[in-house]
C-alpha cells in the first residue's frame, strides 16, 4: 500500500467497517449524526405543520408530546453533540497538529460502535416512544409508563461514547503535536475542540450517573427523587443541568472553532487577538460548569441560589463577546471574499448574536420569570444552537468538504441555499421571540386564536428552510460525483491539513512536518500581517 | 515479587473497608452515617487510584488530570447545597 494512496482508496464494507482511520470514523459519524439531523428537521417540520391550525389537527396532543420529545433529543444527542467533534474533529485534529491518527485509534472505532449501539437501543424504545421532554424532569419522567428506562440506557452508552471520544482528543492533543507545533502555533479549531473535551470527559459521566439514579428510581422505586421517601425532584434538575449546561457549549465550542478558521483565511488577515480567542474557549468551558441554576429560576429552587446563578451566568458572555470582538476585528479592512464558506462565518456571527443576548434575559432572573418557559426560549435556543452551531457546522461543510471528498462543491447551488436557508431560519424563528413575550407557553399542541397569524409565519418558514436545507444535501451528494477535482488548496488556507493532497493519503503526511510558524500569517501578498 | 504483594495488601484493605462499610450500616449515627459511608468510600477511591490504576507510579501531568474533576465534584456539591441549605 503506497503513502500517496487516498484514504478513499481502499472499497468494501469490511474496509470501513474495521477501520481505524480517524478520517474514516469521522466521516462515518458525519453520516451518521446528518441522517439523525435529517430526520430530527422533518419531525420539526411535522410540529410546525401542526401548528398551522390553533385548535386539534392533523394528530393528538399526546403523539404532539411524543415529536417535540423526539426531535429535541434526536437533534441534542444523536446530532449536535456528537455533529461537529465527532465528525470534523475526529478527521481534522491529527491533520491539523501535524499526526498520523488520534492516540488511541481502536478505542475511536470503539466509540463509534458505542454510539452506534446507543442509537438501536433509543430506537427499540419507540415501541413505547417516550413523551417527557428532551429533558426527562422527574417525578413525570420517574412514573411514565413509556420506555424511559430503555432510553436512559441507550444514552448512557451514547455518553460513554462523548466521554472516550473526548478524552482521545485530549491525549492527542497533548501528545501527538508535530515538532515545532507549540501551544500558540496550534490551530484555533483544536483550543475550541480541547475546550470541547474537557467538558465532555468532565460532565458527560454526571448525566451518565443521573441516568442511573433514575433508572434505579423506576425499576427498585429507590427514591432518590421522591419526597414522600425523602427524595428531592430538584436533585435531578440539579443533576441533569450541571451536564445539560456545559453541553450547549460541546455544541458550541467546536463551531466557534471553525469560525475562527474561517474568518482569517477569507478576510486574508490574520487572526485578532490569538491568544484571547484561545483563553476565552477554556474560559467559557470552565465558567460553563458554574451556571447551571439558570434553567431552575420558577422550578421552585431557592431565591438566594437564583441570585448566586443568575449573577455567574452573566459571566459566560464576557469571553462569548471578546470571541465575536476578535472575529470582527480580524474582518475589519480586510479583503474579504465571499465564498460559501465564509457566508456561513458570517451568519454564525450575525445569529449567535441575536441568540446569545436574548440568553441574557434568560439567564437574568427578573426577566426569566416572564419568559421563562414560553417560545422565547425556543427562539433563543434555535438561535443560539441552529443559528449558531449549525451555521458553524454548514460553515465548515462547506470550508472542508474538498479536503474531506476530494471534490468541489457547486459554489451557484450552496449561494441558492444559503439564501434559502437564512431567510427560512429567520421566518421560522423570529416570530417566536415576539409569542414568547407575548406569552405563548412552548410544548402545547393547541393555543389561543390571537397566536395564530405568527404562527402561521413562522410554519411558512419551516417550509423554506426545510427546501433550503434539501439544495443543500443535494449538492453534497450530488458534487461527490459529479464536482470538479479539488485541488490541494483550494482556499490558499495556511493550516497543515490544505497542505496534503486532497483527499489526504491514508497515512497524512509522507513526512511529519516541522511548524516553524502560527497558522494565520494571511495576508503576505498585501504586506499586511498586523496581530502577529 | 513485592509489586504483587502491594496490589495484595490493597485488595485485603479493600476487603476489609467494605466489611467497615456494611458494619457501620447497622450502627445509628444518624447524619454521621453518610459522613463514615463517604470517607469509607472516598478511601477505596484512592487505594484505587493510586495502586490499582497506577496514579503513584504516574508523571505529574497525568496526577494533574486526576486530581482536576475533584474541584468539578465540589462545585456540583457546592452548587446544589446552594439551593437546598437556602430554602
Ligand atoms: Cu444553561
Amino acid at each position: 500500500m503506497s503513502q500517496t494512496e487516498s484514504y478513499l482508496a481502499h472499497k468494501g464494507f469490511k474496509s470501513w467497517a474495521l477501520t481505524m482511520d480517524h478520517k474514516r470514523i469521522g466521516v462515518m459519524y458525519l453520516v451518521t449524526t446528518h441522517l439523525f439531523f435529517l430526520i430530527g428537521g422533518f419531525l420539526a417540520l411535522l410540529l410546525r405543520l401542526k401548528l398551522l391550525s390553533p385548535g386539534p389537527a392533523l394528530f393528538s396532543a399526546h403523539t404532539y408530546d411524543v415529536l417535540f420529545t423526539m426531535h429535541g433529543a434526536m437533534m441534542i444527542f444523536l446530532f449536535i453533540i456528537p455533529a461537529i467533534p465527532s465528525s470534523l474533529g475526529n478527521f481534522f485534529i491529527p491533520l491539523l497538529i501535524g499526526a498520523r491518527d488520534v492516540a488511541f485509534p481502536k478505542l475511536n472505532l470503539f466509540s463509534y460502535y458505542l454510539f452506534v449501539s446507543g442509537i438501536l437501543v433509543i430506537l427499540i424504545s419507540l415501541v413505547q416512544p417516550i413523551d417527557t421532554g428532551w429533558t426527562f424532569y422527574t417525578p413525570f419522567s420517574a412514573e411514565n409508563s413509556a420506555a424511559v428506562t430503555t432510553v436512559s440506557f441507550g444514552l448512557f452508552l451514547v455518553g460513554m461514547s462523548s466521554i472516550l471520544t473526548g478524552l482521545n482528543f485530549i491525549v492527542t492533543i497533548h501528545t501527538l503535536r508535530a515538532p515545532g507545533m507549540t501551544w500558540y502555533r496550534l490551530p484555533l479549531f483544536i483550543w475550541g475542540m480541547y475546550g470541547t473535551s474537557v467538558i465532555q470527559v468532565l460532565s458527560t459521566p454526571v448525566i451518565g450517573i443521573t441516568f442511573l439514579l433514575l433508572v434505579a428510581e423506576r425499576l427498585f422505586g429507590v427514591g432518590f427523587f421522591d419526597p414522600a421517601k425523602g427524595g428531592d425532584p430538584l436533585l435531578f434538575q440539579h443533576f441533569f443541568w450541571f451536564y445539560s449546561h456545559p453541553v450547549v457549549y460541546v455544541m458550541i465550542l467546536p463551531a466557534m472553532g471553525i469560525i475562527s478558521e474561517v474568518i482569517p483565511c477569507f478576510a486574508r488577515k490574520p487572526i485578532f487577538g490569538y491568544k484571547a480567542i484561545a483563553y476565552s474557549a477554556l474560559a467559557i468551558a470552565f465558567i460553563s460548569f458554574l451556571v447551571w441554576g439558570h434553567h431552575m429560576f420558577v422550578s421552585g429552587m431557592s431565591t438566594t441560589a437564583g441570585v448566586i446563578f443568575s449573577f455567574l451566568t452573566f459571566f459566560v458572555a464576557v469571553p462569548t463577546g471578546m470571541k465575536i470582538f476578535n472575529w470582527i476585528a480580524t474582518l475589519y479592512k480586510g479583503s474579504i471574499s465571499l465564498d460559501s464558506p465564509m457566508l456561513w462565518a458570517l451568519t454564525f456571527i450575525f445569529l449567535f448574536i441575536i441568540g446569545g443576548l436574548t440568553g441574557l434575559f434568560l439567564g437574568s432572573l427578573a426577566t426569566d420569570v416572564h419568559v421563562h418557559d414560553t417560545y422565547f426560549l425556543v427562539a433563543h435556543f434555535h438561535y443560539t444552537m441552529m443559528g449558531g452551531t449549525v451555521m458553524g457546522l454548514f460553515s465548515g461543510l462547506h470550508y472542508w468538504y474538498p479536503k474531506i471528498t476530494g471534490r468541489m462543491l457547486d459554489e451557484r447551488w450552496a449561494k441558492h441555499a444559503w439564501w434559502m436557508i437564512v431567510v427560512g431560519f429567520n421566518v421560522t424563528f423570529f416570530p417566536m421571540f415576539i409569542l414568547g413575550m407575548q406569552g405563548m407557553p412552548r410544548r402545547y399542541a393547541e393555543y389561543p386564536a390571537k397566536y395564530h397569524s405568527l404562527n402561521v409565519l413562522a410554519t411558512v418558514g419551516s417550509w423554506l428552510l426545510a427546501v433550503g436545507i434539501v439544495i443543500m444535501f443535494a449538492n453534497f451528494i450530488r458534487s461527490l460525483n459529479r464536482g470538479a477535482i479539488a485541488p490541494a488548496n483550494p482556499w490558499e488556507a495556511l493550516t497543515l491539513e490544505w497542505q496534503v493532497p486532497s483527499p489526504p493519503p491514508e497515512e497524512n503526511f509522507e513526512v511529519i512536518p516541522t511548524v516553524t510558524d502560527w497558522p494565520y500569517s494571511y495576508g503576505k501578498e498585501t504586506g499586511d500581517t498586523r496581530g502577529k | 515479587m513485592a509489586y504483587y504483594k502491594s496490589y495484595v495488601m490493597v485488595w485485603i484493605a479493600l476487603i476489609v473497608l467494605t466489611g467497615a462499610t456494611v458494619g457501620v450500616s447497622f450502627l445509628n449515627l444518624g447524619l454521621w452515617n453518610a459522613a463514615v459511608a463517604l470517607v469509607i468510600a472516598s478511601t477505596k477511591a484512592t487505594l484505587v487510584g493510586l495502586y490499582f490504576m497506577h496514579l503513584r507510579h504516574e508523571i505529574k501531568l497525568v496526577i494533574g488530570f486526576a486530581l482536576f474533576p475533584l474541584l468539578f465534584l465540589a462545585l456540583i456539591i457546592i452548587g446544589t447545597l446552594s439551593d437546598t441549605m437556602t430554602r
